[in-house]
């Protein structure tokens, strides 16, 4: 295949990944998107079969083939088998391999060019393995953290700040050393160097920032296989890499804009925000705890009910079980919303998702801006599962982790029911003060058990 | 020669540049119900480094290089093709969503 035909049709393969994008940013025509993406990248691995050794078939091409089978084999029934609520570490750990594997192109390129390699390759490798290791370490970090593997909290240690400085010049310095003197070594540690840098960056960031922070790793990795598609020489690498980190970009100040962070603030903000006695003194306040049947009774007789789901539905599956308790409630004549926070659960959108699964109605999933204001004429807030999202530190106390995030005003209505099962603080670890207040219920459960109790509780009334 | 050479850098520095213009724009009006499969999506189209991988595996002679550059296509086709899949089955999810028929001013 000659490099004109090659280069046309990866430049189909572009077209495709742009397409992909644009169709992936209206509901319509997302799954589309999908699709168009998918195809785009199956025509990009296809043609290098017939290129990259001039026609012959490849060298190596029977391990090069079993190890996509395998690739294949791992990947594609993680994603098919994986919960619903699982959905963003496993993204995290997939954009981790694909920063990975961008940074060991970069390094095998490396190792054959030898002498040969160019100043501005040299460069562009260092990058390639300076951010491919940050999004790889990163991303496994991040994956351990939604996976509730270690501890969901802002790891901070002693000299934080100065030993993540540190560690960022020694990146760079061991990337100017790789620039100016070549060799194995100098490589070597400057992968050493940057996936430690990737694991300091990621440690101080709290639970509910993480979703940022895949993004912005995302967008990383975008580049490194930009980068590397300079090294190699290949257009398609280019502009799929540049798509993404482009788009990444733009997507991690969304998401951070949305959640009314700073992507600053997010990434620094342990650091600079004093330590704040998070827990501890209020523990042993006490709380109205109710029955199911409590439970039942005020939301029968509520003229409107906001159900407020968050990452606890999720994991008790319970969206079919809450749809069934909204149908039952607007049979009784109660007018039922939905009230979705922008980051409930682990992922932007993940609520989104997890209820169109339950079919509930669109139009009864109501965000955040819309439904605040109608908070004080709701009669009961059911809380199923959330916390953070409605917890009233994120205004009231400065330097708490979550200070400044936009939170759905459920304190204003006049009853709030929240399903829980345990008294534990949310994903970003914050009393939640609400608790406490008088016109608060707790039903504590896993919530499908309750859902389910107070359903059939609903049902007898 | 070596003004074709830069050239052809040129050629790639525009891709480069035109590249950052189209994906800033694509995505600059989304609503973030879907952040999420978008990013999924994303995630799934920088798995493409898989051409990356298999070219230096093509070209891959010692031993450490075969192994570094074989780990390079697991990993790179791990990011491909469970991005796509995971991603379409978020938006699985969406599909059959009937758009409110009802005019939106009359629902209280």
């Amino acid at each position: 295949m000659s490099r004109n035909l090659y280069d046309l049709i990866g430049l189909v393969a572009a077209v495709c990944f742009i397409l992909a994008l644009k169709g992936l940013s209206s509901p319509k025509s997302a799954r589309r998107g999908n699709l168009i993406g998918a195809l785009g990248a199956t025509i990009a691995t296809v043609i290098v079969f017939f290129y990259a050794n001039g026609g012959q078939a490849l060298n190596n091409q029977t391990l090069i083939l079993v190890a996509i089978a395998f690739g294949v084999i791992v990947g594609v029934p993680a994603a098919r088998k994986v919960q619903m609520t699982q959905m963003p570490q496993l993204v995290a750990l997939f954009n981790g391999v694909g920063g990975g594997a961008a940074a060991l192109v970069a390094i095998v390129e490396y190792l054959k060019l030898g002498e040969d390699a160019t100043t501005a390759v040299v460069v562009a490798t260092v990058f390639t393995v300076i951010v491919g290791c940050i999004s790889f370490s990163g991303s496994i970090i991040t994956f351990l953290k939604l996976q509730e593997l270690m501890t969901t909290r802002p790891v901070i240690f002693p000299f934080g700040r100065q030993i993540i400085a540190l560690t960022l010049i020694g990146v760079l310095a061991s990337g100017v050393w790789v620039i100016t003197s070549g060799g194995t070594t100098p490589l070597l540690v400057n992968g050493v160097l940057s996936l430690f840098f990737g694991v300091l960056f990621v440690l101080p960031v709290g639970g509910a920032d993480v979703p940022i922070v895949i993004s912005l790793l995302n967008a990383f990795t975008g580049l490194t296989v930009a980068a590397s598609g300079y090294v190699l020489q290949t257009t398609v690498l280019i502009v799929a890499g540049t798509l993404v980190g482009a788009s990444g970009t733009i997507l991690t100040r969304l998401m951070a804009e949305a959640m009314g962070r700073s992507l600053f603030g997010t990434l620094f903000g342990a650091f600079t925000a004093k330590a704040t006695a998070q827990t501890g003194q209020v523990d042993a306040r006490p709380v109205k705890s109710g029955s199911a049947e409590d439970v039942a009774i005020l939301l029968n007789y509520a003229q409107r009910v906001v159900i407020v789901p968050g990452f606890g539905l999720a994991v008790a599956q319970a969206q079919h079980t809450v749809r069934e308790l909204a149908d039952l409630l607007a049979s009784k004549g109660v007018e039922v919303a939905y009230g979705i926070h922008p980051v409930a659960g682990r992922m932007p959108g993940h609520m989104n998702v997890l209820l169109a699964e339950a079919n509930v109605p669109y139009e009864q999933l109501v965000e955040m801006e819309e439904i605040n204001p109608t908070f004080p004429q709701t009669d009961v807030v059911l809380v199923v599962g959330a916390n953070d999202v409605v917890n009233p530190a994120a205004k009231t106390t400065p330097g708490c982790p979550i200070y400044g995030m936009p939170i759905l005003d459920v304190a204003l209505a006049a009853n709030v029911i929240f399903l829980k099962r345990s008294m534990r603080p949310g994903f970003a670890g914050i009393e939640n003060e609400l608790l406490y207040e008088p016109k608060t219920t707790l039903l504590f459960g896993d919530a499908k058990d309750s859902l389910t109790k107070v359903v059939s509780a609903l049902k007898g009334l | 020669m070596a003004s074709e050479l830069m050239s052809n850098e040129l050629a790639l520095l525009a891709i480069f540049i035109l590249s950052v213009f189209v994906g800033f724009e694509v995505v600059s009006k989304v609503s973030t119900t879907l952040h999420t499969p978008l990013m999924s999506g994303a995630n799934a189209i920088h798995g493409v480094i898989l051409v990356g991988a298999i070219v230096v595996a093509n070209h891959a002679k010692t031993t450490l290089e075969i192994s570094l550059a074989i780990t390079a296509v697991v990993l790179a086709t791990i990011n491909m093709v469970g991005g796509f899949v995971v991603t379409d089955r978020m938006l699985q999810m969406f599909k059959g969503k009937p758009k409110s028929k009802k005019d939106k001013g009359s629902d209280k």
